[in-house]
């Protein structure tokens, strides 16, 4: 099944007079359980693709679509309302400098999504997530007294807790050593494999791209070498 | 799971200092705003006993200026007209009067007070109809006069604390060369008679040579009468002024409200440059938290979530700022008092501040209001913030 399907899809800047193409007439399908990495030098696009797939930014060209549902198309983005549910159902995102709220708990920062929209359903699966990610012992921390790989663990989880379709991760392993990086990446992993989250992300970790069923690497803004392989 | 309004809270505690600063601002605003309030309805009531308090509803004097009868009815007055005495026979025969009480005031320079000396002002009224005028008098030693002649005085508490007088001791009227026996000391009544020396009318004509003569008649009327109509059909008399109490009420009034304006003003700018500090704070803090707002957004805020959760930060403030001002009025009310009496010498007596609860929690109110509009701007501010803006400000990568 087809969660995410791009078709031309672009994203263009202006820096001054000059137009930069970050995104490039991208065509792209991504299917339920497939955990996909794009790889590429700085400025190759990586980022921005990933951006306009988590319905975080607006393309300026073709369309994207997701869960069948169409988010850009003709030149048209879907209303902020609608753009914000598909944010809250379908995605979970993971950013390389965490961004945990510093004054908010280990276990307020993972039921931060839920402070918009309450579920009281979703408390016990708050122990369930921490046990699953080794933080059940950090819940009552300040990010501030716990170290990078668990404020990284502690974004996953976060967003694990609405249980989304998809997780973006852009450069989950950027900040970490390469101790770290493996915990996170067999994390990854394991939901790829075991929980059967489909999995988009951002690399320069070879490592990690690896740890990927499709490696898409990116230049100026175009898919130059899709390489499908099996872990 | 935490809430909005617990995310808000948190976040004020952040920046303590600036929180602080703000708070304190909206405390003392709240605080100015209180006490102005409660001194507008304080002063407004305590002039109404004060009048009420005098017994009759309408002032005969001797024809003069009206300004000078209404010092005369508050505090006291000197250098008065006189109307004769056979006034009150003319008066008597009025259907629309109740009772009467004739007066009679004289002051004298006396040497003798402080330093430099004073006014000694004596009041001279009928032991026949004024006690029943008066009837919230009481006696902490001794009684009315014994005659409507006598050479007694009865002192009010005031009077009798500052001159240290006793029930048998006896008054010297300067330049008289006569002695009033203090026959009674009254208990304190929160009006202009605890500074005040009774005579019996008859005997301060005898004394200061004014006999046949009164400075004014207490006017009770019956209940229903139409006191403008009465105010009117007075004037066939000739040579007198007639004031009524709710025009001694509505003078005054309209005297001490150019003063009102003028500190409401001071404190309603008090109040803007309180909310222009909330404003500030908010607006710094939504600059500051760009990133952490713009991945809430990420994470499915709704812009209404974040107008609600900057806006909560507001109401935080200026909910706890105007408990603390509210606090700070009651705890600071007697100060404050002082300070308007240092500022308004003449003003009425009794409590000039009259903070209640209807008046706290309006003014809690005004606050909060003023203090949501001006976080409007910074949560609209907020609630527009993309998310993508916020995550590129610090990846930097396109």
């Amino acid at each position: 099944m087809s969660l995410i399907k791009a078709n031309g899809l672009s994203k263009t800047y202006l820096r001054g007079a000059e137009e930069i193409k970050a995104v490039d007439g991208i065509d792209l399908e991504v299917s339920s359980g497939e955990f996909v990495a794009f790889v590429g030098a700085s400025g190759s696009g990586k980022t921005t693709l990933l951006h306009l797939l988590g319905c975080l930014d607006d393309p300026t060209g073709g369309t994207l679509t997701v869960m069948d549902r169409t988010v850009f198309a003709n030149g048209k983005a879907m209303p902020e309302r609608e753009l914000t549910k598909i944010r809250r159902q379908v995605f979970g995102y993971i950013f390389q400098k965490f961004y945990l709220i510093p004054t908010l708990t280990v276990k307020e920062n993972i039921l931060l999504p839920f402070a918009f929209h309450r579920n009281p359903g979703v408390l016990h699966n708050v122990l369930d997530v921490a046990r699953q990610l080794g933080l059940e012992k950090r819940l009552s921390h300040l990010p501030k007294e716990i170290s990078g790989g668990e404020m990284q663990r502690v974004a996953i989880a976060r967003a694990l807790i609405n249980e989304p379709k998809i997780i973006l991760a852009d450069e989950p392993t950027g900040n970490l050593d390469s101790k770290r990086s493996v915990e996170i990446a067999d994390i990854l992993a394991d939901l790829n494999q075991n929980r059967g989250i489909t999995i988009i992300l951002v690399t320069h970790n070879h490592d990690l791209a690896q740890r990927a069923g499709r490696i898409i690497e990116l230049s100026d803004g175009r898919i130059v070498s899709p390489d499908d392989h099996n872990v | 799971m935490p809430s909005i309004s617990a995310i808000a809270y948190k976040n004020l505690k952040r920046k303590r200092l600036r929180s602080f600063l703000t708070l304190l601002g909206i405390s003392l605003s709240t605080w100015v705003l209180i006490s102005l309030l409660g001194f507008n309805q304080g002063y407004e009531r305590s002039l109404s006993t004060d009048i009420d308090n005098l017994g009759f509803q309408v002032l005969l004097t001797a024809k003069g200026c009206p300004y000078e009868a209404a010092t005369l009815m508050m505090q006291g007055g000197a250098g008065l007209r006189y109307m004769p005495e056979s006034v009150l026979d003319s008066l008597a025969t009025q259907p629309e009067v109740q009772k009467l009480t004739p007066m009679l005031m004289q002051a004298v320079f006396d040497p003798t007070i402080g330093d430099t000396g004073a006014i000694a002002a004596f009041t001279g009224v009928d032991p026949a109809t004024f006690p029943s005028m008066r009837t919230y008098l009481e006696f902490a030693e001794g009684a009315w006069f014994t005659n409507p002649t006598a050479m007694e005085a009865v002192i009010g508490y005031e009077a009798a604390e500052l001159e240290q007088r006793q029930v048998g001791d006896l008054i010297l009227v300067p330049d008289k060369n006569v002695e009033l026996k203090v026959v009674g000391i009254l208990k304190r009544s929160g009006t202009q008679d605890d500074g005040t020396i009774f005579v019996p009318y008859k005997a301060l004509q005898q004394v200061f040579g004014v006999q046949g003569k009164l400075t004014s008649v207490g006017i009770k009327v019956h209940k229903n009468t139409d006191i403008n109509a009465f105010e009117e059909k007075l004037y066939s008399l000739q040579d007198v002024q007639v004031v009524s109490m709710a025009q001694v009420k509505s003078t005054i009034s309209s005297l001490v409200t150019t003063a009102k304006v003028m500190v409401m003003s001071i404190a309603i700018i008090a109040i803007l440059i309180a909310m222009v500090g909330v404003m500030n704070t908010i607006l710094m803090s939504v600059l500051e938290r760009y990133q952490e707002i713009g991945i809430m957004k990420s994470m499915g805020a709704s812009a209404g979530h974040i107008f609600r959760l900057i806006w909560s930060e507001t109401v935080i403030l200026c909910l706890l700022g105007g408990i603390v001002g509210a606090l700070l009025a009651l705890g600071l009310a007697t100060l404050t008092e002082s300070l308007i009496r240092y500022i308004l010498p003449f003003s009425p007596k009794g409590s000039l501040i009259l903070i209640d609860f209807p008046l706290v929690l309006r003014s809690i109110g005004i606050i909060m209001g003023i203090g949501l509009v001006s976080g409007i701007y910074p949560a609209y501010r907020a609630s527009r913030i993309k998310p993508i803006e916020a995550i590129r400000s610090s990846e930097g990568e396109l």
